[in-house]
Order: structure tokens, then C-alpha cells, then sequence
């Protein structure tokens, strides 16, 4: 038996939580093989190896350059087959998910997402999840001989004690229903830390007045390394891109440091973002409900606060 | 164009969240229960089709009676139909294939439906419809025109979007911004009384996954606050308490 992990190229390397996986899976498998599509170099692909990968098969044909949700099922399928693989891993994502329901039925297996601690097989399949957007957890026992995991964002570390994995080409069954959706254009923010994947975030809200204010967000984020978010009615008034909208109905986000400026913490914002390992909260307003929900707050007024607070973290790493 | 929506029934986003008997019921006292925000998306959309197409719309839920008023606000809203799937849903796999086994007799050019349920969060219903199916599945669906029997969707990625063409049938995961919520009208909540609700039991009691029993975080810690003449103070306590700096 062993463990397949779909892994994620990005921009030619292995994303992050594609990496997290991985090291989830060596977490209860010592038998752990990835699985790769579009063009990335061997040298990239090893790092899974660092992770906890003995081998990464690489599906390098430019037709799975595009993440294609059926394709990429289908392969999976035939590679977990190939390696006689009981259990998939993947981290949950925009991609991830849609792909891991389609090859639930391929495989007749058990799937669950948002998975959040290694699993307990003392008496069956049983992992930890979160529910309610991050509001409790359910415990949930996987029946199926196979299963597919989906994990959940910074809720594992990477290793990084392992030895470059061996890098295999695999050769995936083209089928003509699996390229029935064309893939027409890409837009995508270039230069940024991206926002799903970020372990630090800076958020803006109302508070902070106009579109013409983030300057201070930005700087902000840069001095830390951050990817910058916002709250809906930012997103709704044009002010800030949908994609980096934060909350209930926009992108959920777990980082380790999650920097709230100006944000008042609707529930629905909260719902967004209360997985988070440490909440910051800046706003003017003491009676603000996201303070509830905070580590630390500062109550002040943010274009007086933030930029101070630029210069405090720039001045302690020299 | 016949369009399938399907939607949940879930707790209202400002619900506390509690468990009973030793942890394994949801409970619902005093909980207000409303169509899951994804899902409403997802009925918007489809209702400005319907008036560009002169098409219908079937609205479903798997659920047990309780679920009739939420299936009654979308047919307010401006579907034409609804059908119930008596059960009390607890795994995805059950949800698909009942929603699956309606489609298949049914025969939807378009089945939609919420990226994911705000309770589970699985997100996975839509995939195994299409694959159970055998049609293209899609999610998260941003925009979605139809011309023709053809396509065109933006679907968000891990920042930003793509542009996808695709010819129907599909079954698509919808979330914002692809329509603005609509709220029904006094003269859509009295004809929504008239419209057809039909019931039907569950094809295939089949499950995949068992739920143990659910658990609440920890609580939370009172907040640390610092005055806003010393954010020296607030770099210190990141960099050497919480150590995320």
C-alpha cells in the first residue's frame, strides 16, 4: 500500500500547501509518491523528496499545462491504480477540491477536506476536520478502503529532513471527454506573495476611507513579507480586487499572522478568517467586535498606527 | 433551458454554533436556518437565465420537512418547481447521488449550486455530479453567459481568474460576484404557495464517510491591548510571545 499526493506547480515550483501535503502524508505513510503536471524541471520536482516524497511522477505534457479538473482527475486515478496507492492526499484549494470530488467517484473512495491533524487508525480511518468555517470540528471516520484527503492550509509544518525524490515521467490516457472545457485565459497577480498560500496577511477595511490609502497597507506587507487582503464592502466598492476579498463568501485564509486594519469583524469577515494562528486588530473604535476575536489590538487611528508600525518592524530586522 | 438548482439548508452565518447528545447532534435550538449564501448565488443567476431564455427552473434539496420553508423562499425567488429528497443528509456522496439520480431522469441542461455548504464546507457535491454524470463540472464559478448551448464562465484561482468555454450539459459551483442576491417580492411569496413541491425518496442510502462526533475549539483567550503610542511594544510580543515574526 501507499500514499499518492497531487501536488501543485505554480510559476514552475511546488506550492507551499502542495509541500504541506506531502509532509502530512509522510506524517502516517512512510510510502509516498507525488504526482505532477505541466512543465516544471526535475530539479524543482525533487523537493518533494525534502518533504517526505520517495518519487514524483510528472505528467509534463503541455496539455496539462492548465489545470484541467477532469484530466487531472482521470490521470491521478490511473497513477493511484499504477502504485496500487489506498489513499490520495491533496491540499485543499481552487483546484483541489473540484478535482478530489471527481476522483472520489473515479475511485469509489471515501473524501473529506479541510482535514486538520494527522488521522487515527486505531480503530478504523478517523480525521479531524474543520466544520462551520472554522467554528468547530467534526471527527469523521473514512469507510471506504480508499480514500482521498484534502488538507486543509498551514494546518501541518513542512519537513524539510527528507532526500531529493526521484523524478519519473507518467504517461496519462488522454480521453477527448476529459478536454471538453477550454481554457481560454489566465488572469493572474504577478509579483505578489498570493493570498491563499501567505503566512502573513494584511488586511484593509472601511476604516481605511478610500482606495487611495493603501499605500500604507502595502508597505506594510512588504516590510513583512505579506500578501494584502481586504473586507467584502472594500471588494464590493471597487476599491481592492475581489481576489483578495477575505470573509464568509470570499477566501478563507489561515496564516500565522493575520493583521486587521480599519476592519470591524462582521461575523461573516470573522468566518474568513478566525483559523488564523495570531489576529493583530488596528482599529479607532474600542467597541469594534473583532477585538473579541483578537490576539492583540490596538485602538488608534490607523494612518497613524500602521506606519509606525512599519518602521518598528523594519527597524528590528536592521 | 431546463436548470437545476440545488441548495442547502443551512444555519443563518450569525448562529452559535453547539452540539447535543454527547456530542454527535447539531443543535438547533433557537437557530435560524436559511438557503447557504453560495446557493443563493447560485439561484440568482439562474433566475436571470430564465428570464433571458424563457427557460424553467427546479430547485432541490435533499432534507427532511423541515428544509419545505427554505425550499419555498427559492421558489419565491423565481423557480418554478421544488423537489425535496426526504432524507437527513450526512455525507456528500449520499447528497450527489441523489442529486444525480433527479438530473438523470430529469435530464437539466444546467445543474447549479453553491462553490459549498457554509455547514461541512466540503465543496465536493458539484464534482461528484458531474462525474457520477459523466459531464464537465466547474467550481468556483465567478461569471457564467450562455449562448447557444455553449459556455463561458470565469473561474477563480488561487489569485485571480481564468476564462473557460464549455458546451452544455454542466454542473457548476458558483460563487460571488456571478449575481446579486435577490430577495422575493410579496407577490413571489404569494405564488410561491401555489407551485409545485414534490417529495421523493432517496435511490440509494449509500455512505461513504461517518461522522464520529463533532468538538468545539478552545476558548479563546482574552485580547492583549497595547497602546497606540508604543507599536514597539506589539513588534516585541510577535516577534518573541507569539513568534509569527
Amino acid at each position: 500500500m501507499s500514499v499518492l499526493v497531487f501536488i501543485e506547480i505554480s510559476e514552475g515550483a511546488i506550492k507551499k500547501s502542495s509541500l504541506e501535503a506531502v509532509s502530512f502524508a509522510a506524517g502516517f505513510d512512510s510510502n509516498v509518491t507525488a504526482i505532477a503536471f505541466g512543465e516544471a524541471s526535475a530539479d524543482s520536482l525533487k523537493i518533494a523528496g525534502k518533504a517526505g516524497a520517495s518519487k514524483v511522477l510528472h505528467v509534463g505534457d503541455t496539455k496539462y499545462n492548465d489545470g484541467n479538473i477532469q484530466a487531472y482527475a482521470s490521470a491521478i486515478a490511473k497513477a493511484a491504480d499504477s502504485i496500487a496507492a489506498d489513499t490520495v492526499v491533496l491540499a485543499n484549494s481552487s483546484l483541489g477540491d473540484p478535482v478530489a470530488a471527481r476522483l472520489s467517484i473515479k475511485m469509489n473512495a471515501s473524501l473529506t477536506s479541510n482535514v486538520i491533524e494527522l488521522p487515527d487508525t486505531s480503530n478504523g480511518f478517523v480525521v479531524k476536520r474543520s466544520i462551520y468555517t472554522g467554528k468547530a470540528f467534526a471527527q469523521v471516520n473514512l469507510t471506504e478502503g480508499k480514500r482521498i484527503i484534502g488538507i486543509k492550509k498551514n494546518a501541518t509544518t513542512i519537513k524539510e529532513d527528507g532526500a531529493d525524490a526521484s523524478v519519473e515521467a507518467f504517461s496519462a490516457e488522454d480521453s477527448t471527454d476529459d478536454f471538453k472545457v477550454k481554457i481560454l485565459s489566465k488572469e493572474k497577480a504577478t509579483g505578489d506573495v498570493l493570498l491563499p498560500e501567505a503566512d502573513i496577511v494584511v488586511s484593509g477595511g472601511r476604516g481605511l476611507k478610500g482606495p487611495e490609502n493603501w499605500g500604507m497597507i502595502e508597505d506594510l506587507a512588504k516590510t513583512l513579507g505579506a500578501a494584502t487582503a481586504c473586507s467584502k464592502p472594500v471588494s464590493d466598492m471597487d476599491w481592492r480586487p475581489h481576489h483578495e476579498h477575505v470573509g464568509q463568501t470570499g477566501i478563507k485564509v489561515a496564516p500565522s499572522l493575520y493583521i486587521a486594519v480599519g476592519i470591524s469583524g462582521a461575523i461573516q469577515h470573522l468566518a474568513g478568517v478566525n483559523s488564523s494562528k495570531c489576529i493583530v486588530v488596528i482599529n479607532k473604535d474600542e467597541e469594534a467586535p473583532f477585538f473579541k476575536a483578537a490576539d492583540y489590538g490596538i485602538v488608534g487611528d490607523a494612518f497613524e498606527v500602521v506606519p509606525k508600525l512599519t518602521e518598528a518592524i523594519k527597524a528590528i530586522n536592521g | 433551458m431546463k436548470i437545476l438548482v440545488c441548495i442547502t439548508h443551512v444555519p443563518d452565518t450569525t448562529s452559535k454554533i453547539s452540539f447535543t447528545d454527547g456530542n454527535t447532534q447539531f443543535d438547533k435550538t433557537g437557530v435560524q436556518f436559511i438557503i447557504g449564501p453560495y446557493d443563493d448565488y447560485a439561484l440568482a443567476r439562474a433566475v436571470e437565465l430564465k428570464e433571458q431564455s424563457n427557460g424553467t427552473i427546479t430547485v432541490l434539496n435533499v432534507g427532511e420537512a423541515e428544509t419545505e420553508p427554505t425550499l419555498r423562499k427559492a421558489l419565491a425567488i423565481g423557480a418554478d418547481d421544488a423537489i425535496r429528497v426526504n432524507a437527513n443528509p450526512t455525507d456528500s456522496y449520499f447528497v450527489a447521488n441523489q442529486i444525480a439520480a433527479i438530473a438523470k431522469e430529469h435530464q437539466y441542461d444546467l445543474i447549479l449550486m453553491g462553490r459549498e455548504s457554509i455547514d461541512f464546507n466540503s465543496g465536493a457535491v458539484h464534482g461528484m455530479v458531474g462525474e457520477i454524470l459523466g459531464i464537465p463540472s466547474l467550481s468556483p464559478i465567478m461569471t457564467l453567459d450562455i449562448d447557444g448551448t455553449t459556455a463561458k464562465m470565469t473561474r477563480e484561482i488561487e489569485g485571480g481568474k481564468e476564462t473557460l468555454e464549455a458546451e452544455l450539459p454542466l454542473v457548476l459551483g458558483c460563487q460571488e460576484p456571478i449575481a446579486e442576491w435577490k430577495i422575493p417580492n410579496m407577490r413571489g411569496i404569494m405564488t410561491a404557495r401555489s407551485k409545485p413541491l414534490n417529495v421523493v425518496e432517496p435511490t440509494d442510502n449509500s455512505v461513504r464517510t461517518q461522522l464520529k462526533e463533532y468538538q468545539m475549539p478552545p476558548a479563546k483567550g482574552a485580547v492583549k491591548m497595547i497602546s497606540a503610542d508604543n507599536v514597539s511594544e506589539l513588534v516585541n510580543l510577535l516577534k518573541n510571545e507569539a513568534k509569527v515574526i
